[in-house]
């Protein structure tokens, strides 16, 4: 099956090329087991970039800064975020429907912006740092938008529904007043086959409220 | 324990009937003595009728709710099929050898003729080793390795020799007598997914079917329409659309020595436990099938697909559990749709709006399936005495279709609402006045009254209103569904001497929220909150629970489950009564406590009464038997008396320059029986309206007539309604209480969608002044029927 990987928003953004993180890396962590927690490689050796070693075929060694954990992996070159989280690091919370970039099941945040993490290679993440559903909560005490979910009812199978509460929560982040027409320009690009829009728009905006008091 | 006990007998009960605030009243009937006392009307209950929050909920939006693809058991093994890439071909040869010398491959499943379990499909010639391909996606064969990316190659590691064959994927071209034919003749065609046999079949054409399961033809159709003063005729066509249920078909096979067990996304693990376990040669309580979380459905997961032995299969040969997850082509091109149709709909009426006529001609393609008629909408909606239709299934070489919301049903409404409105036109008459007087059902009567009133009706125009270039409409039409009961669900009620609340049973909860509605009814008997009580559903160890299909889920298991939890309460009170000092009959519940009705101060906290029982845990289980007052038909299915009705009303705007529609707003009134919890029920008109408005403007597989292949087999090129094209929905609902069964609940997945497709296509009517008779309602279709296309007229 042929996929388009779009190397969306990556690249010299957040400060560190693959490349050059790679470099830094593959020192630090060659043989790290998997989801073994290893501290994050901080000073990527100034490495040339034009002798930048040749990556692959096989699993490469990667760190990712996942929910505030920094875990140390070995990573097959064609492997998505998505397919990361989901198989050696067992955060099934994450769902892929498409895995190709059209229903946003997969959304999680990069350094709080909200991806498809079925359209990024898992080697590409560099060091922003991941957040996934799982670590949305506060421990026992859940965030304001998954408490607007479940209070709006904004779900109804739940399959897309960790993907639409992660971006309706990005949304909030960053625009604590939005109107329902913002809600639904988040969410454009999420596909619910239950139909739960109108919910979702219902909680986030309850949120929104709830925030200005 | 106690066993479920049916006691011989019966006596009489006065239970409420009627739609509340409307005609509510009581009805006296005999129920069997082993029913409860009749549940009081939802104003008079604390938990029943609600709108508690939804049982799983918080597992969902935390991501901690476990689905099928989530699923991992230690030395799991991960498929693939391999499938055929030609619409129609002979399978010479089948070399497996590069693909079981590849590192990391551990078994290999080749499709033969002898594999009756997978071998559902056509045949030519007898003699042939392998099944042929009919569509493009059948199945060849199915590889088990240890990661995905090794059992994708070893898939491409796999040599097949084709002969390949003419084909056809157009349903037009299809029914000519020189098409390709698709089976060789009637009796070959066998097995699940696939054509069954059936009537008389010439070409790719069998049929007609002249009946329904209400019947067949009645009275003088000829003589009816001589009788007519006015006679509306039309042509529709609707589209093929696919499930895209967000989780794909998936499962995961565990065979064991001691038994199997199956993970799946199923609509009924009753039916996955049966059916694997016949086709594998295993007594049934070897198999086990759990559906924990269960991302949609909508018909597509109700049958058992051949991927699923597959898995069984590959996991027996590898001694090694085995996931088998779709990817979004194969959802798209094999796990099922809806199948389109090509209508003929005549209706005679009087010049006062009374049918005297209705007759009705399909032909539907359900690709390689069969199945694809227009419902029983036509024929049992309004009060017509002469009716008569003729339906064709046409054969083509494309994916088989399945059951998807409402089929048939959908598609016949399409047909039948246009026409309604039509008639309504040239008679004169408003479509709302019309059908108060040609439709029998008092439920949709009240809903077409508050549905206009909170719509604004009465401020609809006539057609080509507007001025300018966007054009705004109205249009209403109505949602017929028979009320399916599944007499033997059934449900165990669990209560612990610590005060835990367990229900069990098999039925699956696929997004509809069965587990909420089950926690309500168990906690109104007990005076208990929903969250007191344990639902643990959706496996095969527990009583066999109803399918998920035909919006039957709560108006079948809600009422064993009360049934149940009632003899648990008596047993509950017979244990604390002595110590309370009144005989049981003077105690009742409320806010998590046990009391004397007369003294409320005197009594025990539920966990205190609880265990006062001499025992770990008492069980009941229940079944639960026919409606009171019986069914309409019994056979093959036992459908209530009344059937699921619903009104909807939809707003829209066309913009006569691009053709593009757009829907403003939709009033959706609705019935269910007793609503059992109202924003959950919400929540499903809005599935069920928004996939009717994406089936009416964007939704339609499209097959490539040189390859056979789906073109837009991916949610980007087949295009589904997302929150920009989303209309704002209200939804409101009646109580009708039928006075049919220990809850009175029905179900809504159904209704939800039925009307919409109709009511947004007399509203795009009433815009432009033109019909749109064909689905989906492009831009272009819309320019063309406005005669702004260049050329075509």
């Amino acid at each position: 099956m042929e996929r388009s990987i779009k190397h969306s928003n990556d690249g010299g953004e957040a400060g560190v090329s693959r490349r050059l993180f790679l470099g830094g890396v593959s020192a630090a962590a060659v043989g790290s087991a998997i989801c073994e927690n290893a501290p994050i490689v901080q000073n990527a050796a100034a490495a040339e970039p034009s002798n930048a070693p040749v990556i692959g075929p096989d699993a490469v060694p990667a760190t990712l800064r996942i929910n505030g954990v920094v875990q140390s992996l070995l990573v097959p070159l064609q492997m998505t975020l998505a397919e990361v989280l989901r198989g050696p690091l067992g955060l099934t919370g994450t769902k892929i429907a498409c895995n190709r970039g059209t229903c946003s099941a997969c959304t999680v945040w990069l350094d709080g912006a909200p991806v498809a993490s079925c359209m990024i290679l898992a080697i590409d993440v560099g060091d922003r740092s991941i957040t996934t559903i799982e670590s949305l909560a506060d421990g026992e005490r859940l965030h304001p938008m998954q408490t607007a979910f479940i209070e709006h009812d904004a779900m109804q199978c739940g399959f897309c529904t960790p993907g639409l509460v992660m971006s309706c929560a990005a949304l909030i982040e960053h625009n604590p007043d939005p109107t329902p027409e913002d809600v639904k320009t988040a969410i454009s690009g999420h596909l619910c086959r239950c139909g739960t829009y109108q919910h979702v728009i219902a909680a986030t905006m309850a949120v929104a409220k709830a925030h200005k008091g | 324990m106690i066993a479920a006990m049916s006691i011989p007998g019966s006596r009489t009960e006065r239970l409420p009937i009627g739609i509340a605030g409307v005609s509510q009243g009581q009805i006296v009937r005999e129920v069997p003595a082993s029913e409860p006392p009749p549940l009081a009307p939802n104003a008079d209950l604390a938990v029943v009728g609600k709108p508690v929050p939804r049982v799983g909920g918080r597992a969902m939006v935390t991501g901690a709710a476990r689905y099928t693809v989530d699923v991992k058991l230690p030395g799991m093994l991960v498929a693939r099929i391999l499938r055929s890439p030609y619409p129609h071909a002979r399978i010479l040869s089948v070399d497996t050898s590069a693909a079981e010398r590849y590192p990391g491959v551990r078994a290999v499943h080749v499709v033969t003729m002898m594999d009756t379990r997978a071998a559902a499909r056509g045949t030519i010639g007898a003699s042939a080793t392998f099944p042929p391909a009919l569509y493009v996606g059948a199945s060849l064969a199915a590889v088990a390795a240890t990661t995905q990316s090794v059992a994708d190659e070893a898939i491409r590691l796999l040599k097949v020799k084709y002969e390949v064959l003419p084909f056809v994927v157009d349903m037009d071209e299809a029914r000519r007598p020189e098409a390709p034919l698709v089976f060789g003749d009637a009796t070959e065609q066998v097995g699940a997914g696939s054509a069954t046999r059936g009537p008389s079949q010439v070409g790719n054409i069998r049929g007609p079917s002249a009946t329904s399961f209400y019947g067949g033809p009645r009275g003088n159709v000829e003589q009816g329409f001589r009788e007519a003063d006015v006679i509306v005729e039309a042509e529709f066509r609707t589209q093929v659309q696919t499930h895209c249920c967000l989780e794909p078909h998936a499962v995961v096979a565990d065979w064991r020595s001691d038994g199997l067990t199956l993970y799946i996304s199923t609509q009924d693990t009753a039916g996955v436990r049966k059916d694997v376990a016949a086709a594998f040669g295993l007594p049934r309580e070897k198999v086990r099938v759990i559906t924990e979380f269960m991302g949609g459905g909508f018909g597509s997961k109700l049958g058992v697909g051949d991927y699923v032995f597959f898995a069984v299969e590959l996991s027996r040969k590898a001694g090694a559990p085995v996931s088998l997850i779709f990817d979004r082509e194969e959802e798209q091109q094999v796990s099922g749709n809806r199948p389109g149709t090509w209508q003929r709909l005549r209706i005679g009426a009087r010049r006062d709006g009374a049918l005297t006529a209705i007759s009705l001609l399909s032909y539907g393609t359900a690709g390689t399936g069969a199945g694809a008629g227009v419902g029983n909408i036509a024929q049992a909606m309004y009060d017509c005495p002469n009716f008569e239709m003729a339906q064709y299934d046409v054969f083509m070489h494309a994916g088989p279709g399945c059951a998807m919301r409402a089929p048939g049903n959908v598609q016949g409404a399409f047909a039948l609402e246009q026409s309604v409105d039509e008639l309504a036109e040239r008679v004169g008459i408003d479509p709302i006045v019309l059908r108060d007087r040609i439709d029998p059902s008092a439920a949709r009567r009240e809903e077409r009254q508050i549905g206009a009133a909170r719509f604004g009706w009465s401020q609809r125009r006539l057609p080509g209103g507007d001025a300018g270039p966007v054009k705004r409409g109205v249009g209403m039409a109505q949602s017929f569904w028979p009320g399916i009961v599944q007499t033997n669900a059934s449900c165990e009620v669990r209560l612990q001497r610590d005060g835990l609340v367990e229900v069990r049973s098999s039925v699956q909860d696929i997004g509809t929220g069965i587990r909420t509605v089950l926690a309500q009814v168990v906690a109104e008997e007990l005076g208990l909150r929903p969250e007191d009580i344990s639902i643990r559903i959706g496996d095969t160890n527990f009583p066999l629970g109803p399918s998920s299909g035909g919006s039957k889920t709560t108006g079948s298991i809600t009422p064993a489950a009360r049934k149940a939890v009632y003899q648990i309460r008596q047993t509950l009170f017979a244990a604390v009564a002595p110590e309370l000092g009144v005989p049981p009959e003077e105690l009742v519940v409320g806010q998590g406590r046990i009391f004397l009705r007369a003294n409320p101060a005197h009594g025990f906290g539920f966990r205190q009464a609880a265990g006062r029982l001499n025992k770990d845990f008492i069980s009941a289980v229940a079944e639960r038997g026919d409606n009171y007052g019986g069914f309409r038909v019994t056979s093959p299915m036992s459908l209530a008396r009344e059937d699921l009705g619903g009104v909807q009303f939809a707003e829209v705007s066309v913009d006569t320059e691009t053709g593009i529609v757009r829907v403003a707003r939709v009033v959706a009134v609705h019935d269910c029986g007793r609503p059992m919890n109202p924003r959950q029920i919400e929540s499903q008109i809005h599935g069920g309206v928004l996939m009717g408005v994406s089936f009416a403007l964007y939704e339609d597989r499209i097959l490539d007539r040189q390859t056979g292949r789906m073109v837009n087999a991916d949610l980007e090129h087949y295009k589904l309604l997302g929150s920009r094209e989303m209309p704002s929905i209200e939804v409101l609902l009646i109580e009708n209480y039928q006075a049919i069964s220990a809850t009175d609940a029905c179900g809504v997945a159904e209704p939800a969608t039925i009307a919409t497709a109709a009511a947004v296509a007399n509203a795009v009517y009433n815009a432009v002044g033109v019909r749109m008779r064909n689905l989906p309602m492009t831009p272009a279709s819309v320019l063309e029927a406005l005669g702004h296309i260049p050329g075509r007229s």
